[in-house]
């Protein structure tokens, strides 16, 4: 029997989960904790952090849906100089950079796109996928982990966010271009 | 900074809106996002209350603080304004391994916890401390070790190798944390961001 790379990541992941699922309560009932009365009362916070967030999440995802729905990032990205075009930096893979930070949802849709138009084995569709994979949906991030102890001034985390973000893009594009090219 | 980006984004894309044309899906983007977050803020409850219940299990066993004491060196370079064996070097440390395993249900609800924690030892609340925006930082470069999404959508699309983005994606991520960090710590000394 062989096992690929993707599922043996995902048994190792579910692995790692029910170890947290379970493992914890296990170790807790060994140290004499009452697990049951215990979970729940820490469950009970549940529904006030998740209130708490609504407003931090209605204001980032407004404005993430106003620049996607205004067309802007098809302005830009077909824009691209030809250099840029050159080592990969199609307007789809600019896109998929450009919306990464705002939206997961949206940034695997465009991925999606690539798979279906360019092929799965494509240049283009192994970029997006490590381009993905190295970056994060830093606005989505902030909003939820601040607006959970309600932060409204968020210092440098942004700039730090988006800077690892531009990093990872720059990084995936140089990789691929050993790895694939 | 934010205050800015979000009215820049908001007038920016009106007016590209109104000069492509595209104002009407604009109107509508509107109170389709603002039922979006709701719903999303809503669908979080149920893993919220899953993940803090568990949370507090490991708290009330002592976990917390074993796990601590193993990850103190780092969280001490880290995190240098956080007090050694404090609780939310165990929620950080915990929001850290989800997020390497991709487990996204898990990781937010402790990153939560770990940023409560972490506003417990805030003195100006409503601001960000610096242990916060490291811990952001951390987790907005993306630790993820395997792109789990992206490698499902490759096999679905027919790829012949779809795990050949696996190491890459691994090399691609060391980069942007390595950046996320080194940048924090390096903005975190600016004047532009001193908190006096």
């Amino acid at each position: 029997m062989t096992f690929s790379v993707s599922e043996c990541s995902t048994f190792v992941s579910n692995v790692v989960f029910l170890g947290f699922l379970v493992g914890i309560p296990i170790y807790g009932f060994l140290k004499g904790v009452k697990v049951y009365e215990s979970f729940v009362e820490g469950a009970k916070e549940g529904f006030q952090v998740a209130v708490r967030i609504i407003p931090y999440l209605v204001a980032i995802l407004l404005v993430v849906g106003m620049v996607r729905a205004s067309g802007t990032l098809d302005i830009v990205s077909r824009h691209v100089p030809q250099s840029l075009r050159e080592i990969g930096l199609s307007p789809e893979i600019l896109s998929l950079i450009l919306l990464r930070p705002l939206s997961g949802a949206a940034s695997l849709g465009i991925l999606g796109d690539i798979v279906t138009k360019s092929g799965a084995d494509s240049y283009e569709a192994r970029l997006g996928s490590v381009i993905l994979g190295s970056t994060e949906t830093t606005l989505y991030v902030i909003a939820v982990y601040f607006g959970a102890v309600s932060i409204t001034r968020v210092r440098y985390a942004l700039h730090a966010g988006l800077i690892a973000d531009a990093a990872g893009a720059i990084a995936a594009i140089l990789l691929c271009l050993v790895f694939f090219r | 900074m934010l205050n800015a980006i979000w009215l820049l984004l908001m007038v920016g894309s009106a007016l590209v809106a109104i000069f492509t044309g595209h104002v009407k899906d604009l109107v509508l983007s509107v109170t389709e996002s603002a039922n979006a977050a709701f719903k999303l803020a809503l669908g979080l409850t149920g893993i919220l209350a899953l993940w803090l219940g568990i949370m507090r299990i490991a708290q009330d066993s002592g976990l917390v603080k074993r796990v601590t004491s193993l990850i103190t060196p780092v969280m001490r370079w880290l995190f240098h304004k956080v007090p050694e064996q404090h609780p939310s070097h165990a929620a950080m440390a915990m929001n850290i391994a989800a997020n390497m395993f991709g487990l996204n249900n898990a990781a937010t609800p402790l990153g939560i916890k770990a940023m409560e924690e972490l506003d417990t030892l805030n003195p100006r609340k409503g601001v960000a401390t610096d242990a916060m925006c490291m811990f952001l930082a951390v987790n907005t470069s993306s630790v993820q070790l395997i792109p789990v999404n992206a490698i499902a959508l490759l096999a679905a699309g027919g790829s012949s190798d779809p795990t050949a983005v696996v190491l890459p994606a691994i090399l691609a991520t060391i980069v942007s944390t390595i950046a996320g960090i080194a940048s924090a710590k390096l903005l975190g000394k600016c004047r532009r961001f001193s908190l006096k």
